[in-house]
Formats: structure tokens, C-alpha cells, sequence
């Protein structure tokens, strides 16, 4: 199905020791030292706790990073250098090229614009269309991503809709001026269980059906290991170990093993719970282990 | 120790009102942990803010509930207000910004008018595994897990029989989730406690509880042991996807998935 491990042939993005940091009152704030990773076409995620720069990560690849100064050996997109691009060419890239979809539908739709419209924009803004045709490719979107009833959600407003029901318009926005690569952060994590695993299936259908390239960041281990080709886990700004998602369970790194030994378990029992010890070296080691 | 029987509570007037937990009844022993899971808008907090007393000015509650013998009045007795505590979901929101983790603490035992108050924060803190470095700090200048510690200092310090946590761990990291289930553990054995957890996490409800309610559009669809929940055995179709959405990603279980209105 998808590629595993190596990446075929030349990878969608490249990132060579990425680094984010911030200029605060108290001094510089790390916020990823060092990262480095390639992407083809497969489900990468990224976990970690919060503060480890798995968010930082995704919004550098983007540009979206106010504020930061980053620097990178490399950061590229099929060739491109994402670093040095102008605003015009980084403008063409996002939503075109590389696009994101955000953690909370409530906060990222645009609530005084309709469902219809804001797709739509997100698709005229690509490309030179009418807006007829915008309307039809908005409605067919809606149903790729199984909304059931396309002509009534395309006039309602983000209120009005399910928290399941906007993350499906938030993929549907994305979606539609066909990516390359997308860049899901936390993009399930306010749903119910359920919802949550439809609305992966939904994602999960289009980037084969498309052969795009995924980036899956996320706090949930399991979620992660079941959903994707391919994991990187994050601490503390830095990559410290990278897995094929079906070997998460064999990981080497004690951070990876205390992240996975801490989660209660349905058939465990009511003894205490392992608790992680963190160990300031962690910090110290560049690099990965494989 | 705390029985319920018929619980209903309505929100709203006339055309407008909303059925949100509909005859909910189940009773827990002393010293028992009870888990009522399932999803957003199931019911599952409303039982519990019905039961704590903090629902009688905006909703209409109506059922029978008793808690150690007492049947409880729409005015809780001061007795219940001491006996009966509750640690709330969001660290951030659930502590006064601008009291101390002092003030905080002591609050509950200034509205009991308990005495010692002094030494009663300082153990307070203790049990729960904040050193007295904390006692003068603010609630931004501490990390969410030290957060809900405090939270659940501030509900051991009447010393209570029933804490009632509502989801006390889903806005942590699991590293965290580990060391606050592990401190709750703890304080039921040597308090004698007695819980009634919420959460949408199976997993957090299998490890800490004995008996389990789910439930879903305000109703319980299902009461079981935790045994049952450890075999994967549940009764109810319902709770069965439950699960299974639980274990992770399983394209074909997806497919597979019904609606439950």
C-alpha cells in the first residue's frame, strides 16, 4: 500500500536540522533544535507531549511561524526552498502545495461566512475558475468527504454544524486545490472517539486515492501507531527516536518506552502505573536513535 | 453509600426544554470506584453536577438521591457540602487566577469553619505531593498536573467520604495522567474513599474503577463490571463500538460503525 521506512524515489519534503527558536523577556526559548526528517508519499506522524515542537515543526514547514527565528540546512518541498522563498511563492505554496488543517473547527472555519463560500474562496484563490464551477467542485467535495447533505451544509454556517461535521469541511477546504502534502495538527483530538475515526477515515481514503503526503501531529501514542506508516517521536525540541508505526511497541528509546508505559490499559489491572522518569540527557543527545 | 433512583434533570421551559439525563439509576458501595463513560453531550457530567447539588438554580432535577443514609434536599445539608467534594476537569479554569494555592486550599475549610486550618493546608499539600514551596505561588506560575494536585488538595481538605471527578485528567499529558491516577489510587486506600469518575477515556475507567455505567443521549445503556470491560465482552451493541473506537484506527472496524440516536 504505502511506502514504509525509506522513502521511494525523491521525497515530497526534505528537512534537514530544523531550528525554532523564540526571543522571549526570559531569554531563548528552543522550541525545535535539530530536526530532521524526509517525507514521501505516506502517513508520517509525529508525537509527543506538549512543549515537545511537534506543532512548532509543521507551522515552520509553512512559514507560519510569527515571530521565530528559524533556520534550517535544509527545507525543502520538491526541490523548492521553503527558507528563502518570497511571501509571493510561499502564498502559492500554502493551500496549493502544503496545506494544514487545524486542531479545533470552531476556531479555524471563519464563523460569519458560509460553509460554501469559504471552500469555495479556498479553491478560486488556486485557480482561475468561475464561480459556477467552484460551486459544483465545493459540492463534490463535500460529498468526498461524506456529508450527507452537501446543498444544505454548503449554506449553513459554522454554528450550525457538529464538531465531527466541521473538521470534514475543514479536510474538504484543504483538500480541494489538491495538495501535495497535507499537515494535519491534532486535527481529531476535540471529537468524540467515534467521529474521531471516521473523520481519519475520510483523510485516510483521499491521501491514497491521491498518493499525497501526510503529517500527523499528535499527543495520542495509539492513535498514531494504528493510523500511520511511520512515527517520529518528539522531546523536548529534538527527535528522539524514529519507528515504522507496527514496531512502536518494540521502541528502544526510554522516553518512548515510559510515553507507552504510562497509558493505562484496558486489560490491565488497578496496580500504580509506571511513571515516567525524565532524564536530562535526553536533552543533551543530538540526533536519533533507529 | 450513594444511592440514585430516577434521575431526570431538564434544562429549559416549555417547547424549549432539553431532556439531558434521562431516569438514571445506579447505587455504589463505600469505598468504591464508580466510572460513568461515554461521549460528549451523553449526560455523564450532568449526573454528576445533578448529584454534587450545583444544577437546583438552572435545571429541573427531579429522582430520588441519598448519599450515606441521607436523602438529599434541593438545599444540601452542610454535613453533605463537607462529606461530598469535587475535582473539576480544567486546571485552568477551576482555580481562582488571582487567590494563592494558600487561599485556594483553605477556602473549603474556612466555609466548614474547621479548625487548625494552618496545619490542615500544609497536609493537605503533603498528601497530595506539593512541597511548601507551592503554598505562596499562583495558579500560572504552576504546570497543569501541579494544578489539578492542588485541585484535589483543596477537595481532601474537608476531609471528605465521596470525590467526584470529572474527567480530572483529560486535559494532561499521559506522563501526567500517570502520576495524578496513581496519586487518586492512593488517596482512596488510605482515605477509605469512595469515587465516582467521568471520563470518554475506557482505558482511565478500566483502571480505576469496579463498576461502570455508559451512557449515551442522557440515558445508561449499560452498567457493568470492569471485568466485563477487560474481557471485551459488553453487552450492548453501543458499547461494543465504544470500544472498539477505543483500541485506534481499524479502517475496516469503521466501516462497520452504526448510528446510535
Amino acid at each position: 500500500m504505502q511506502i514504509i521506512g525509506e522513502t521511494k524515489g525523491v521525497p515530497l519534503l526534505r528537512v534537514e536540522d530544523l531550528h525554532v527558536s523564540y526571543n522571549t523577556p526570559t531569554g531563548l526559548v528552543r522550541a525545535v533544535s535539530g530536526v530532521s526528517f524526509e517525507l514521501g508519499r505516506e502517513k508520517l506522524g509525529i508525537v509527543g507531549e506538549s512543549g515537545s515542537g511537534k506543532s512548532q515543526t509543521g507551522r515552520a514547514i509553512l512559514g507560519l511561524t510569527a515571530g521565530a527565528q528559524v533556520r534550517a540546512n535544509r527545507l525543502e518541498f520538491e526541490g523548492t526552498d521553503l527558507l528563502n522563498a518570497s511571501q509571493r511563492t510561499m502564498r502559492d505554496i500554502r493551500g496549493r502545495c502544503i496545506s494544514m488543517i487545524m486542531q479545533d473547527p470552531k476556531y479555524s472555519l471563519n464563523p460569519v461566512m458560509t460553509v460554501g463560500s469559504q471552500i469555495e474562496e479556498a479553491f478560486l484563490v488556486h485557480s482561475k475558475s468561475s464561480k459556477r464551477e467552484a460551486r459544483e467542485r465545493t459540492l463534490e467535495m463535500l460529498r468526498a468527504v461524506k456529508i450527507r447533505a452537501p446543498e444544505r451544509v454548503y449554506k449553513a454556517y459554522p454554528h450550525e454544524v457538529s464538531g465531527g461535521m466541521g473538521q470534514r469541511i475543514m479536510i474538504a477546504m484543504m483538500m480541494i486545490p489538491k495538495p501535495a502534502i497535507i499537515i494535519a495538527d491534532e486535527p481529531t483530538s476535540a471529537l468524540d472517539v467515534t467521529v474521531q475515526l471516521q473523520v481519519l477515515a475520510v483523510l485516510d481514503d483521499m491521501i491514497i486515492e491521491r498518493g499525497m503526503g501526510l503529517i500527523f501531529i499528535s499527543h495520542d501514542l495509539n492513535l498514531i501507531a494504528s493510523f500511520c506508516d511511520r512515527i517520529l517521536i518528539m522531546y523536548g525540541g529534538k527527535v528522539v527516536e524514529q519507528c515504522l508505526a507496527a514496531e512502536l511497541d518494540q521502541a528502544r528509546h526510554p522516553y518512548t518506552q515510559g510515553l507507552l508505559n504510562c497509558l493505562p490499559s484496558l486489560e490491565g489491572g488497578q496496580d500504580d502505573l509506571p511513571v515516567l522518569q525524565r532524564d536530562p540527557a535526553w536533552l543533551a543527545t543530538p540526533g536519533t536513535t533507529q | 453509600m450513594i444511592d440514585i433512583r430516577g434521575l431526570d434533570v431538564f434544562f429549559g421551559h416549555g417547547k424549549r426544554t432539553f431532556h439531558a439525563v434521562r431516569d438514571v439509576s445506579f447505587s455504589i458501595d463505600r469505598g468504591q470506584s464508580f466510572g460513568l463513560v461515554g461521549e460528549s453531550g451523553s449526560g455523564k457530567t450532568t449526573v454528576l453536577r445533578a448529584l454534587a447539588g450545583l444544577l437546583d438554580r438552572v435545571a429541573r432535577v427531579s429522582g430520588k438521591m441519598a448519599v450515606a443514609q441521607e436523602v438529599l434536599l434541593r438545599d444540601r445539608s452542610r454535613e453533605f457540602r463537607r462529606r461530598v467534594q469535587m475535582v473539576f476537569q480544567d486546571p485552568f479554569g477551576s482555580l481562582h487566577p488571582r487567590h494563592t494555592v494558600d487561599t485556594i486550599i483553605a477556602e473549603p475549610a474556612r466555609v466548614h469553619r474547621l479548625d487548625r486550618i494552618n496545619e490542615r493546608v500544609v497536609k493537605a499539600l503533603e498528601e497530595v505531593g506539593l512541597d511548601a514551596s507551592f503554598r505562596f505561588r499562583y495558579p500560572h506560575q504552576i504546570s497543569g498536573g501541579q494544578r489539578q494536585r492542588v485541585s484535589i488538595a483543596r477537595a481532601l481538605i474537608t476531609d471528605p467520604e465521596i470525590i467526584l471527578l470529572d474527567e480530572p485528567t483529560s486535559a494532561l499529558d499521559v506522563s501526567v495522567q500517570a502520576e495524578v491516577l496513581n496519586l487518586l489510587m492512593r488517596l482512596k486506600r488510605e482515605h477509605g474513599l469512595t469515587y465516582i469518575l467521568v471520563s470518554h477515556n475506557l482505558a482511565v475507567i478500566a483502571h480505576m474503577c469496579e463498576t461502570l455505567s455508559v451512557m449515551q443521549n442522557g440515558a445508561v445503556v449499560e452498567t457493568m463490571s470492569v471485568q466485563q470491560l477487560r474481557d471485551h465482552t459488553p453487552d450492548m451493541p453501543y458499547t461494543r463500538q465504544l470500544l472498539t473506537a477505543s483500541l485506534g484506527y481499524d479502517r475496516a472496524a469503521i466501516d462497520a460503525f452504526e448510528e446510535f440516536a
